[in-house]
């Protein structure tokens, strides 16, 4: 409402002037040299502290508007406003750190961090010490079974995470370097020719870069549930979800999307949490630039999925408007959600008092979500009514048969092999984690079904009488 | 002839539908290779289901055909005639058009739409901007520019086929909209942010509740296959008599004739930002065509709450159509190109005089009382 229509070629903001003035100055900027910048100065003041320049350059709304310390503590409080709002981290969890070595998960990783640090200081000042200092792990998930990376890269990159998180210390923080086969229960030898006849038995290529991820959340919760963690921390940030929000669209999945875009997913055994979901990518990279933080790029060839299409269009919708990534998010964040989306309220007499009372939760809305008990069998996706299939009358249908109708229609479209020789030796190679899955929800599915059924015949014989 | 080359090379490939003729294309939708008949069949199979599973006619209703002279209403008109004839739907069909009064845009087109009047034996209404605002888009344009004069064509068009309709007493239009256009718009209201027009833009039958509903039976079907469909007409009907239509050449020709003419967009509009995602829906086309119909699937799919807040439908106190605010859009922006204020109305600026203003009050007053205080746990 501020500006009337065709008055409105006034400089609010100058993001488009300054790039060159600021962008050069951005370094010394991060010190205040002086008390305060003079007024006909060419550069920009930060609009918070009203003291030190601007630095640009980094996208998003905010772009231009701070300078490097303000940007830092800005990007820092939204991650810290997730996690407290959604309850995503208490005094007593155990997390784990989903580290890919790329920048999100490396700032993700810094901010947990960040955090615990600060815990600790508390605990050693207070006095009566009733708030422990939550644990930290982190997880490198190694995928060149199934990824054309160079070996010397790949050692390269152990290198770097190493130093990284013994560089994050005190407190301790236990690192994870797991192979991607571990999904696989029996020895790893085994496991990895099983993986790649697995991936490789997937034709599309979109469909086998989701595998893979599906492959690497699973990796990722054994490795937690392994190693006694209850919560795992993600770096997905606005930018990727953005991306994901219309590769799903695309995908036919519009239906299971809201579940995957949320603060908080608790459909997996260990809780996964998203405190980047509101940092864009620029403003991340920004960070990893101005507080050096090391970050690695494995080479893993050329991508022509449709996820790689997307998020190139993203981009570039990004690139024309700052705003554009935040919006997409914003209008899939106005889908319900399901009844999993949150952190379950510990119910536990044994947990402190003061613990438990760290567990806000703000912005939650009262059970608006619907709920739904069915997911698919190969990415976990909550399962539509029309996806859930009449198990009434497949008792004696193949296991491979049982299999397919316990997938969403995305996943058999893009991932289950078309004719039945593949389909049953892709059967064959899934890992047994996912075959249990897939057992556990058919009963879940039929007990569900009779429990529909009986209601019917409740309502049915009211009526009558 | 058919035959002949079948013995001749083992190698021909056969339509994986009849197995009997040699295929001729690949469908866009599918990607089977199938020959021209089955692509006729299927076609047009298709859109019949379609027309049956939503119910989209009764007998006896009159419906008026949304035509442009574009390849999709033109195909819409004859699909639809043909239907009507082959599957005793009992339809009354007319044509409808709006003459926005673009000069060598518009004027052209319709000579199209005048030339199925005569060959399909299909009455045509034609309602105008000048006749019905008393402006044309030409004088519009002259008035404020090319720039946002879009706002008003969009607003001038929907209302002028409300009116032309309810000028011809039917009882349904149908408009020419295709799988390709909904998928679009469905990224379109992701992109911007448009929850309540997400949650209604995948709907075949829209403005129910209104006067005349709206179908789309090309909600299923794709761009391309509606750009084959006279193309390959025009094979079929020099080669063979595949079709007993009265007169299948005057059709081809005319197909021919437009398909010619309408690659051209209109003259005031480049359109750049549809034009963005257009792009993305045909690279997304030819990597998996089955994003298309997948896309839609999603949008149908989308739990959207039912508590969000929708904009409450009421009538415009001016002229009578619906409107959710006190003057419908049209009446603004006609009032503000009246006074000579053509920027009115475009933008959120000054839109507040004329009822935005008093449906803040109101939603005001509710929004306090829905609004959720933060708990309070000590």
């Amino acid at each position: 409402m501020a500006c009337n229509g065709t008055g409105c070629q006034s400089t609010c903001y100058k993001d488009e002037e300054e790039p060159s003035s600021s962008s050069s100055s951005s370094s010394p900027c991060s010190k205040p040299s002086t008390d305060s910048v003079k007024p006909e100065s060419t550069n920009v003041c930060c609009l918070k502290c009203k003291l030190n320049d601007a630095v640009s350059g980094y996208g998003g709304v905010d772009d231009g508007r701070f300078c490097a310390d303000c940007f830092k503590s800005n990007l820092f409080g939204k991650f810290r406003l997730a996690v407290t709002s959604n309850a995503m981290i208490t005094p007593t969890d155990e997390v784990l750190v989903a580290f890919s070595g790329g920048p999100s998960s490396r700032v993700a990783l810094q901010f947990v961090h960040d955090m615990q640090e600060r815990a600790q200081k508390n605990f050693d000042a207070s006095r009566d010490r009733s708030l422990p200092v939550f644990g930290v792990g982190v997880v490198f998930i190694d995928e060149s079974a199934v990824l054309p990376i160079p070996s010397t890269e790949m050692e390269e990159a152990v290198e770097v995470i190493n130093s990284v998180v013994s560089s994050l210390a005190p407190p301790m923080k236990e690192l994870h370097l797991v192979p991607i086969e571990t999904v696989y229960s029996s020895n790893s030898s085994d496991g990895k020719e099983g993986i790649i006849k697995l991936v490789n038995s997937v034709s599309d290529p979109t469909g086998r870069e989701d595998m893979l991820l599906n492959l690497r959340m699973l990796a990722l919760q054994k490795v937690a549930s392994e190693f006694g963690y209850n919560r795992l921390v993600l770096g997905s940030c606005t930018s990727r979800i953005a991306s994901h929000v219309l590769s799903a669209t695309v995908k036919g999945q519009g239906y299971s999307l809201p579940a995957d875009i949320q603060y908080v997913d608790a459909r997996w055994e260990i809780p996964v949490v998203l405190p980047l979901r509101d940092c864009f990518a620029q403003e991340i990279n920004m960070l990893c630039r101005l507080d050096g933080l090391k970050t690695l790029q494995l080479s893993t060839g050329p991508s022509s999925s449709i996820n790689g299409l997307v998020s190139s269009f993203v981009a570039l919708l990004q690139e024309e408007n700052p705003s554009r990534e935040s919006t997409i998010v914003r209008t899939a964040g106005k889908l319900i959600p399901f009844h999993f989306n949150r952190i379950p309220e510990i119910v536990d007499g044994n947990v402190p008092l003061a613990t438990r009372r760290r567990q806000k939760r703000y912005n939650l809305k009262p059970n608006e979500s619907v709920s739904s008990e069915s997911f698919c069998a190969l990415c976990n996706s909550p399962l539509d009514k029309s996806e859930i299939v009449d198990w009434s009358n497949v008792d004696n249908s193949r296991s491979t048969d049982i299999f397919y109708s316990a997938c969403c229609s995305s996943c058999q479209f893009q991932i289950l092999p078309r004719d039945s020789m593949t389909m049953e030796q892709f059967y064959m190679d899934l890992p047994q984690s996912v075959i249990i899955r897939a057992k556990q929800a058919n009963n879940g599915n039929l007990s569900l079904l009779r429990e529909q059924i009986q209601d019917c015949l409740l309502s049915d014989g009211e009526d009558e009488t | 002839m058919e035959e002949e080359r079948q013995r001749r090379g083992g190698g021909v490939r056969l339509c994986c539908l009849c197995n009997r003729q040699r295929a001729s294309l690949k469908r866009p939708k599918t990607l089977q290779q199938i020959c021209r008949d089955c692509f006729y069949r299927v076609f047009e199979d298709e859109i019949h289901d379609v027309i049956l599973s939503n119910r989209l006619f009764s007998p006896g209703d009159r419906v008026a055909i949304g035509a442009s002279g574009g390849k999709d209403s033109t195909v819409l008109a004859y699909v639809l005639s043909k239907l009507n004839h082959a599957h005793s739907y009992g339809l009354d069909l007319f044509l409808l058009s709006v003459d926005e009064g673009i000069t060598g845009y518009r004027d052209d087109s319709l000579l199209t739409v005048h030339r199925n009047q005569i060959q399909y034996g299909l009455p045509l209404k034609v309602v105008s901007y000048k006749e019905l605002y008393g402006w044309s888009m030409d004088e519009i344009v002259k008035m404020i520019g090319v720039k946002n004069n879009c706002t008003f064509c969009g607003v001038f068009r929907r209302q002028a086929l409300d009116r032309g309709a309810a000028q011809l007493k039917v009882d349904k239009v149908v408009t020419g909209h295709n799988a390709d256009d909904i998928a679009e718009t469905v990224l379109l209201n992701i992109l911007r942010g448009d929850i309540a027009r997400l949650s209604r833009c995948t709907s075949i039958t829209t403005g129910e509740d209104g006067p005349i509903p709206r179908c789309k039976p090309f909600k299923y079907t794709y761009e391309k296959e509606i750009v084959i469909y006279p193309f390959y007409f025009i094979a079929a009907a020099t080669s063979t008599a595949a079709f007993a239509n009265p007169s299948p050449l005057s059709f081809t020709y005319a197909y021919f004739k437009k398909l010619d003419y309408f690659s051209t967009e209109c003259i005031y509009s480049p359109n750049a930002y549809r034009g963005f995602a257009r792009e993305f829906i045909k690279d997304l086309e030819r990597i998996r065509p089955r994003a298309i119909l997948d896309i839609i699937k999603s949008g149908e799919n989308f739990r959207i709450s039912t508590t969000t807040k929708m904009p409450e439908q009421g009538t415009c106190e001016r002229c009578g159509y619906i409107s959710s605010q006190k003057w419908c859009k049209a009446c603004v922006l006609l009032d503000g190109l009246n006074r000579g204020l053509p920027k009115l109305g475009i933008g959120r600026s000054r839109a507040g005089i004329t009822g935005r203003k008093d449906r803040n009050e109101n939603y005001g007053g509710k929004s306090i009382d829905n609004k959720q205080c933060g708990t309070l746990d000590f």
